[in-house]
């Protein structure tokens, strides 16, 4: 920014009839005003541009690897869990068998929430007077 | 081994340290590891000791950093998640320096490491778990009870909650850790063709063109993904803290 008693010329256009005089207050205020809105606007198209996911082989392959992966890690947490239990507690074969289920479920779960087909988990409510229910 | 694209992973005891049978030797990695520090904090405090209004090319890389990440967790978490803004910045940029240093040549890639990996992951789970306890106390579990089941499905929802709850580390590690590893095994595949090939006369220096232009592409898709990585793994560790801070509502 130039320090605002002497505007630079840098900005205006050529061809305007009064491209050599110096801008009043009121106009250079205008102007302002103008970028704002222009910068809004564009933040706004920026915010809602991104939420589309591109289409490419790179983001494909990156989210192919993101769903796989946590698909994978579910199972293997239940396969986990279940040879722990059975390790510790003596239920073999049970908690392999009924943790890998539950992970297999837990693998899924991770898979549709990842991918937004799944509502978040909402759990209990708390007090809502915290910064979350301020509009955006 | 030239041609042996394991190789590159292979830890290399620099400086042997063992202290009581435990071994805390200052391998190739550790060294990398410090780089990646060091590097960090350098570019990070080269670039803003100026402090210009009008920034600099490099100071402004460093703004866009601060700023996309400042947006990603205030986005995701809320004001009151911005009490996790060093963490989750020193995080980002330690992933993400890691990531660009393991492309240069020669340079060994620590996130290609899982302990790495799933050291970082588990301290962003430990954060919101650490974090969540103090401040909702045992109201925090209820981030595993789903609302509006019915009583006798909690048996079996919440346990799966708990799987997918404790799954998250997991694949936030194996993500990275795997995206790395794999790229890196790829482009040193590809040069190995080109060397192979390369060696059987004329015919096959013809041949070995094509080999090249892959490993040409392919750093230049490594790259993509250094950066790619280090920002999934952001967004995620902001949506993982968000669970700690408002444990109730998305």
């Amino acid at each position: 920014m130039a320090t605002g008693n002497e505007p630079d010329q840098s900005g205006s256009v050529g061809n305007t009839p009064d491209a050599g005089k110096p801008l009043t207050s009121v106009e250079l205020e205008n102007r302002r005003r103008d970028l704002e809105a222009k910068l809004a606007s564009k933040g706004v198209g920026r915010k809602t541009g991104s939420k589309d996911e591109g289409t490419g082989t790179a983001s494909g392959v990156a989210q192919a690897m993101k769903l796989s992966s946590e698909f994978i890690a579910g199972v293997l947490v239940g396969a986990g869990l279940g040879w722990l239990a059975d390790r510790f507690l003596g239920t073999s074969p049970w908690g392999l068998i009924i943790l890998l289920l539950l992970g297999f479920c837990a693998g899924t779960l991770n898979i549709l929430r990842s991918a937004g087909h799944v509502a978040e988990n909402r759990g209990f409510e708390l007090d809502k007077s915290d910064d979350r229910e301020k509009p955006e | 081994m030239a041609n042996d694209p394991i190789h590159q992973f292979q830890i290399a005891r620099w400086i042997p340290i063992d202290v009581g049978g435990i071994d805390l030797s200052f391998t190739n990695s550790s060294f990398f590891m410090v780089a990646t520090v060091a590097v960090a904090s350098a570019f990070l405090y080269l670039t803003s000791s100026n402090r210009g209004l009008i920034p600099t090319r490099l100071q402004s890389v460093s703004e866009m950093a601060y700023e996309f990440v400042a947006s990603t967790l205030r986005d995701s978490a809320g004001t009151a998640g911005m009490r996790f803004f060093p963490f989750v910045f020193s995080l980002f940029m330690f992933v993400l320096t890691a990531n660009v240093l393991g492309l240069f040549p020669y340079f060994y890639t620590v996130t290609s490491q899982i302990i790495v990996t799933f050291a970082l992951a588990i301290l962003v789970i430990g954060t919101v778990l650490v974090y969540g306890f103090a401040k909702h106390g045992f109201k925090f579990l209820g981030v595993f009870v789903p609302s509006g089941v019915p009583a006798a499905l909690l048996l079996l929802v919440v346990p799966i909650e708990i799987i997918s709850f404790l799954s998250r580390p997991i694949s936030l590690s194996v993500r990275l850790f795997a995206n790395m590893l794999a790229g890196h095994i790829t482009l040193k595949v590809f040069a190995g063709f080109v060397v192979s090939l390369g060696s059987l006369g004329a015919l096959g220096i013809g041949g070995a063109i094509l080999p090249l232009i892959m490993t040409v592409a392919i750093t230049g898709l490594e790259f993509l993904v250094a950066f790619l990585q280090a920002y999934v793994f952001t967004v995620l560790a902001c949506m993982y803290l968000n669970d700690a801070v408002h444990p109730g509502g998305h």
